[in-house]
């Protein structure tokens, strides 16, 4: 409904008038939707009602402004939703009867994520894009692994952290060996290939699950003082991020340097002020057709989007975030056994930081660091991924409603 | 398990309240400050899709206009300047590459429809919510077009300024400035424009120097002088003063313009008439370089002066140290001698200038420029309009009547004679500032006309004259003045 809405606004505000194009994407996406439902009813039944909403809306939100910023994307982004609605609904259907077989691959699942998060470092298939080395590909095929990387890395700590939490609570350091082996192997990946943001949310995500499985505090506290002396080490080495940091700290001493787009977004964010300036009527090119902001549809939708439905619609937008991470948590709130709590957790938490990562970026909370916005920016793997994310909740939360319903 | 997960939950709840919190500080907090900044492309480019209030003077001579374009789907506005360089140093430009100066930039607001006006909010509010394209307020300009027309073709090819106010309401008739420019041009040859600087090694055509330039009065600075003095009850035209050709300050002599032959006794009549330097310095001696420039202030000096242009294109006028405006505290920090005719550091703009002349004409009450007649909406309401304002009264009304005198006496027989207009008395002074360099001065002249009711009160400017002002400047304003007197009414 929302996409049908979107959808022909950006038309009218665009060729003043409501044309065929608009509704057959309003009519693919509520199919679409449908198709999800009821595979989710036949695999799922029990699941969290809300989540595949959330996340189809979200999904509409991300498909209508792309489109409005460019209708060539919106095609490419519209298949990869569809295959993200594949998987999806291959996730549900393999693992209906019990996911929790995923636990013991879990040595697996980690060696995969080490695996893939150092495919695009790889000479033949990967592929470097502004700086960091993120791109794997085969063929006509693009995708960054390091998104499936992600979910890897979860169900390994979710597994690992299940077995070994009694141990690790007493705080014997040999028992944090493999862990911070994997992790370890990530974080260089990822220095390696210049990915700040996933380095900055694999991180994250790394203590927010220690503290979960150990209830305790000290492995985070010293998680973030190792944080903070491996920053001011990186700020030292790496000019790269000593530049970003200065960006976020006086963007405007540099405004029309490496400080360029950070200003340009927040100046884009700026002009949409309380009420925006409607769907299709922002500025985003300067009159001889050039871009204002570089990236728009993907790290820097945000901006695109806070413009255009102003404070409303982004705060809204935010909104929705929140309300998805709360149905997450919530979910590991009442799922039954240590993994499924482990994995649930994990999973929202990395998606509400990743969204915290990108978008305090964009708003100069934190230094910026180039990373997607789950389900709204443009970027095939990025969609695909969360999809599969989406599909992890809804098992745990349908096993774990199925059970209390059966109680 | 679950007391980690709740605190989970509630460190991401609040992570993501914190992009809440930002987004509402960028948006509602930061924005309109972020919307002022002339880096801000976004702003500037949205602006654009605003068709943009015209400029026009009162005859409906049209200054600036709409150039309507559309790029990939949306229209843009942008500016044209039918009259080219007639205005550019009042009506500025909107540009995408160099932003916006003059009117142009202090009255964006108004041109765009962003006014607060009650009307104009309602208006465009309902042209957003319809989608349709925001229409801005067109302006009317005070100036009076073949006047300033007339001044810049005087000017020709030296740098300097005219600058014309109707003395009783304070309207800017006309705001010259050479080397001029032609606004179309900022666009693409901001560079090219910015390189123009005429006969002069003055700064560049973009400044406005009527209302920017500081310069070095000479003896128009008299009439400030004259003022002060004559508003004691111990000076009056009758007062007697001896010229040696010279005086002393300091022990050390400053002699008057002419060293050929002093003057002996002279009346204030003669030593305004002749431009009696030695007169004027004793005369500041006497009264106090405090005294002289609180003067000063009571015309305007020490202030930005009145004007609807950006304040970062005007400049206070006064003595000025270290770059900066200095008003003494006491009257051993000024060598008042030689501050009583128009030196020591002391810098005026030409608006102040005219100011001052326009205060004499007007009975001793300065009325403040203003060069935006009224504002007008689309649908043709008049929502802003002129309404004369007194800035301050500088000296008693019978102070001006006997400066009036005098000064007609200066283009009557005295050092002013190139100013007399065949049919019409003029009153005016003459000023001429050494330099530095040998030969070159920096020469002015200030006048009102027809004395019985003045209508139009002048100021010229010029640097690097080899003449003097009654020589040099004194024609051109005699040019101007009888282009605006000529067609009867000129307001």
């Amino acid at each position: 409904m929302i996409t049908a809405l979107g959808f022909a606004s950006v038309y009218i505000a665009r060729q003043e008038q409501v044309s065929t194009e608009s509704l057959s994407y309003a009519g693919f996406f509520v199919s679409l939707y449908l198709v999800a439902h009821l595979v989710a009813r036949v695999a799922a039944p029990y699941a969290d009602p809300y989540l595949l909403p959330i996340a189809a809306l979200l999904t509409a939100i991300g498909l209508t402004q792309i489109y409005r910023l460019n209708p060539d994307d919106a095609f490419r982004q519209a298949l990869w939703v569809v295959v993200g609605v594949s998987l999806f609904s291959a996730t549900l259907l393999v693992l209906r009867r019990d996911y929790r077989v995923l636990e013991n691959y879990r040595y697996l699942f980690g060696l995969a994520a080490i695996a893939l998060l150092a495919l695009p470092a790889l000479p033949v298939v990967g592929r470097t894009v502004r700086g960091a080395r993120l791109w794997v590909e085969v063929g006509p095929l693009q995708f960054q692994p390091g998104e499936f990387a992600k979910l890897a890395l979860i169900v390994f700590l979710a597994g690992y952290l299940r077995e070994k939490r009694e141990v690790l609570a007493q705080g014997r350091l040999k028992d944090y060996g493999p862990l911070l082996i994997i992790w370890g192997a990530a974080m260089l990946v990822l220095v390696q290939t210049n990915d700040l943001g996933s380095a900055l949310l694999y991180f994250g995500l790394f203590l927010g699950m220690v503290y979960v499985a150990t209830a305790r505090l000290w492995p985070v506290a010293v998680g973030l003082a190792l944080f903070v002396a491996g920053s001011a080490a990186v700020y030292q080495a790496v000019p790269r991020v000593a530049a970003r940091v200065s960006i976020w700290l006086d963007p405007w001493s540099d405004v029309h340097g490496n400080a360029y787009q950070v200003v340009r977004s927040l100046y884009s964010i700026a002009n949409g002020g309380f009420g925006g300036t409607g769907l299709g009527r922002g500025t985003f090119t300067s009159p001889d057709g050039g871009p204002l902001i570089p990236d728009l549809n993907t790290d820097f939708i945000y901006s695109a989007i806070a413009q255009e439905l102003g404070l409303v619609g982004a705060a809204a937008l935010v909104l929705v975030y929140m309300l998805f991470v709360l149905r997450g948590f919530r979910i590991a709130l009442l799922a039954g056994d240590g993994f499924s709590k482990l994995l649930a957790a994990g999973l929202t938490f990395t998606f509400a930081l990743q969204t915290f990562i990108i978008l305090g970026g964009i708003l100069r909370v934190i230094p910026l660091t180039g990373i997607t916005l789950p389900f709204v920016s443009y970027g095939g793997s990025s969609v695909v991924a969360n999809f599969v994310l989406l599909a992890g909740l809804m098992l745990v939360s349908n096993r774990a409603n199925a059970l209390r319903a059966r109680r | 398990m679950n007391g980690p997960i709740t605190r989970l939950a509630v460190t991401a709840v609040v992570l993501l309240g914190a992009l809440i919190v930002g987004t509402t500080y960028w948006q509602v907090w930061a924005a309109p400050a972020l919307a002022d900044r002339q880096d801000n492309a976004i702003e500037r480019v949205a602006e654009f899709t605003v068709k943009r209030g015209r400029i026009v003077t009162r005859d409906g001579t049209v200054l600036a206009v709409n150039n309507r374009r559309r790029v990939s789907g949306k229209t843009f506005y942008f500016r044209d300047y039918p009259q080219r360089d007639l205005a550019s140093h009042l009506v500025g430009y909107s540009t995408q590459g160099r932003a916006r100066a003059g009117l142009e930039r202090s009255l964006n607001d108004y041109l765009t429809g962003a006014n607060s006006n009650l009307g104009t909010v309602l208006a465009t509010t309902l042209d957003r919510l319809r989608g349709a394209t925001i229409e801005g307020n067109d302006l009317v300009v005070t100036l009076h077009p073949h006047a300033q027309r007339t001044a810049l073709a005087a000017l020709g090819s030296r740098c300097g300024s005219i600058v014309v106010l109707e003395p009783g309401t304070g309207r800017v008739l006309v705001l010259a400035s050479t080397p001029t420019y032609d606004a179309n041009r900022v666009e693409d040859d901001y560079e090219a424009i910015r390189r123009i600087r005429g006969q002069c090694q003055g700064a560049s055509a973009l400044l406005n120097r009527a209302t920017a330039g500081l310069y070095a009065p000479g003896s128009t600075f008299k009439v400030v002088t004259g003022a002060a003095a004559l508003d004691t009850p111990r000076y009056s035209l009758a007062s007697t003063f001896y010229d040696p050709g010279f005086c002393t300050q300091y022990g050390r002599r400053v002699s008057n313009y002419d060293t050929s032959r002093p003057f002996g006794r002279v009346n204030f009549v003669q030593a305004m008439q002749y431009s009696i330097n030695s007169v004027f310095c004793n005369l500041g001696k006497d009264l106090g370089g405090v005294r002289l420039l609180r003067k000063a202030r009571e015309f305007g000096f020490y202030d930005l002066p009145p004007l609807e242009t950006p304040a970062d294109e005007r400049a206070a006028s006064g003595l000025y140290r270290n770059g900066r405006p200095f008003f003494p505290e006491n009257d051993s920090q000024v060598d008042a001698g030689r501050l009583a005719f128009g030196q020591e550091r002391l810098l005026l703009t030409p608006l102040q200038l005219a100011m001052v002349t326009a205060g004499v004409a007007n009975g001793g009450v300065v009325m403040e420029p203003q060069s935006v007649e009224r504002v007008v909406s689309p649908d043709g309401k008049r929502i802003a309009k002129l309404k004369p304002r007194r800035l301050e009264r500088a000296m008693d009304r019978g102070t001006a009547r006997s400066l009036t005198i005098a000064m007609r006496a200066v283009v009557a027989s005295g050092t002013g004679t190139a100013a007399q207009i065949p049919g019409v008395s003029v009153a005016g002074k003459t000023g001429t500032a050494e330099t530095g360099r040998a030969g070159v001065n920096t020469t002015s002249f200030v006048a009102f006309a027809p004395v019985e009711r003045p209508r139009v009160a002048i100021a010229v400017v010029l640097e690097a004259q080899r003449g003097t002002g009654g020589t040099t400047a004194a024609p051109l304003a005699k040019t101007v003045m009888q282009a605006l007197l000529r067609g009867g009414r000129t307001s």
